[in-house]
């Protein structure tokens, strides 16, 4: 299974097996990762899923679909680097992928 | 202060729950009104997803949020319930026994017999920028929402966001304001196309500015603002010169005046009598999401359940001289004459 690797803006590391087909924030829930919200449960209508993908690994994840990138617009501190977990699918081409969590996902 | 709207039983949030709240209550000769703080019905369902499919309601294999919220409205036509969308119920007194009088941020007053809370993840509130000592300023001179136009009139404004209200302010207010100056981090706007459209015309003749960046800073003293500093994509700093800033990032789930209503609560959830669905709180009933009990599961279709053991409870409160029989809607005349169709 791939590893995924979540650092939480309070430096906390969740170093997560992660199940194929599954959603990076799935992944977060699953494994307690607290800064990740997921208001709305992978709708992609919330953006309190935020993360900034490793520069590292921006290549293999991607850009964010047009309706996720509209989405951002309801998170804050939106980098070059920040897509929505919910919309990141694992594959095996993500194995030892690292994201990190924003201070606030609004609220 | 406006007239007192008496009925049986108020119902706190109109999502799937509190709808079909509506259709059990109903049933049992119960009139109600419902509250929510949003300015549509639906909920969750139509606030978060109001396009995606569910799977797990019994009987429909596959419903959209929307279609739920539809489909839910038509069901308790028959009852015609009153809405009382875009507020958010503050403060429950205890009048009677039991008697409650609930008074909205609306300024409604309601005398009811009965409370059913169905207020799911709490309320929808704006999402608050983590802007650093932005608390100040909040309600003073940074605003989540528009009451009144003219307070905008003759001053700077500094709109952010890429939505719909952020477009739909920007329009409202750019004819009464000083300047406004709308901000979002990228030039390209999911608002309705014909918004974005009147607004890049307004730019173009240079009746307003837009900018791209995102707010790093406020300068101000008293809550009153100055100016903001916008960082750009490259970091770089610019400074907007504003009386009132309004920023639009959307909606999310507090748990609000719940907290408020001296309630027996466990981690933000209030807790209920399984077989009744009441809470500490004679006559105060809590269903759906906000509720918790052992076993709880956080389904449209639990909280379906509880709204019916909930009617039955509610219906000693309303009625107390009348002895409760239960029927079934296949074949009982009395209920189908209630739903129209005997």
């Amino acid at each position: 299974m791939p590893k995924i690797t979540f650092i939480e803006h309070d430096g906390t590391v969740h170093e997560v097996e992660a199940e194929l087909g599954a959603s990076v924030m799935e992944t977060a829930l699953r494994n307690d990762v607290a800064s990740i919200v997921a208001e709305c449960g992978g709708g992609c209508t919330c953006a309190t899923c935020h993360v900034y993908v490793d520069e590292a690994w921006m290549a293999k994840v991607g850009q964010p679909s047009p309706s996720e990138d509209a989405e951002l617009d309801a998170a804050f501190d939106v980098r070059a680097n920040s897509r929505l977990s919910c919309q990141i699918k694992v594959t095996e081409e993500l194995d030892g992928l690292i994201v990190r969590t924003p201070s606030y996902q609004g609220r | 202060m406006s007239e007192t709207i008496k009925t049986d039983v108020l119902i706190v949030g109109a999502g799937p729950v509190g709808l079909f709240a509506v259709f059990e209550l109903g049933l049992l000769d119960i009139k109600t009104e419902l509250v929510d703080i949003l300015d549509k019905v639906g909920g969750q369902c139509a606030e978060l997803y109001p396009e995606k499919p569910i799977y797990d309601i019994p009987g429909i294999p596959e419903i959209t949020g929307q279609g739920l919220a539809n489909a839910l409205m038509e069901q308790i036509k028959p009852f015609n319930p009153g809405f009382h969308l875009g507020e958010m119920v503050t403060t429950i007194e205890n009048v009677g026994d039991p008697l409650y009088r609930v008074t909205t941020s609306g300024g409604k007053t309601f005398e009811c017999k009965a409370i059913v809370i169905a207020a799911g993840g709490g309320s929808f509130q704006p999402k608050r920028p983590p802007i650093g000592g932005i608390e100040p300023y909040e309600e003073k001179s940074v605003f989540y929402a528009v009451r009144k136009m003219d307070a905008f009139r003759g001053k700077n404004l500094l709109i952010v966001g890429g939505g719909d209200s952020a477009l739909d302010w920007t329009l409202n207010l750019q004819p009464i304001a000083k300047r406004v100056t709308l901000l979002h981090r990228r030039d390209d706007f999911r608002g309705a196309p014909d918004s974005v459209n009147k607004m890049r015309a307004l730019v173009a003749s240079g009746a307003m500015d837009l900018k791209i960046g995102q707010v790093a800073e406020l300068e101000g003293h008293d809550g009153q603002l100055t100016s903001a500093s916008i960082k750009d994509k490259d970091g770089k700093l610019d400074k907007v010169a504003c009386d009132a800033m309004l920023p639009f990032f959307g909606l999310t789930m507090k748990l609000g005046p719940v907290s408020d209503w001296k309630l027996e609560m466990d981690d933000e959830l209030v807790k209920v009598d399984v077989s009744t669905f009441e809470t500490n709180r004679l006559g105060i009933f809590a269903i759906g999401d906000i509720n918790t009990y052992p076993g709880k599961l956080k389904l449209i279709l639990s909280g379906f359940h509880e709204a019916a053991l909930m009617a039955q409870k509610a219906h000693h409160y309303v009625h107390p001289a009348k002895r409760l029989v239960f029927q079934y809607t296949t074949s009982s005349t009395s209920l189908q004459k209630k739903l129209g169709v005997a």
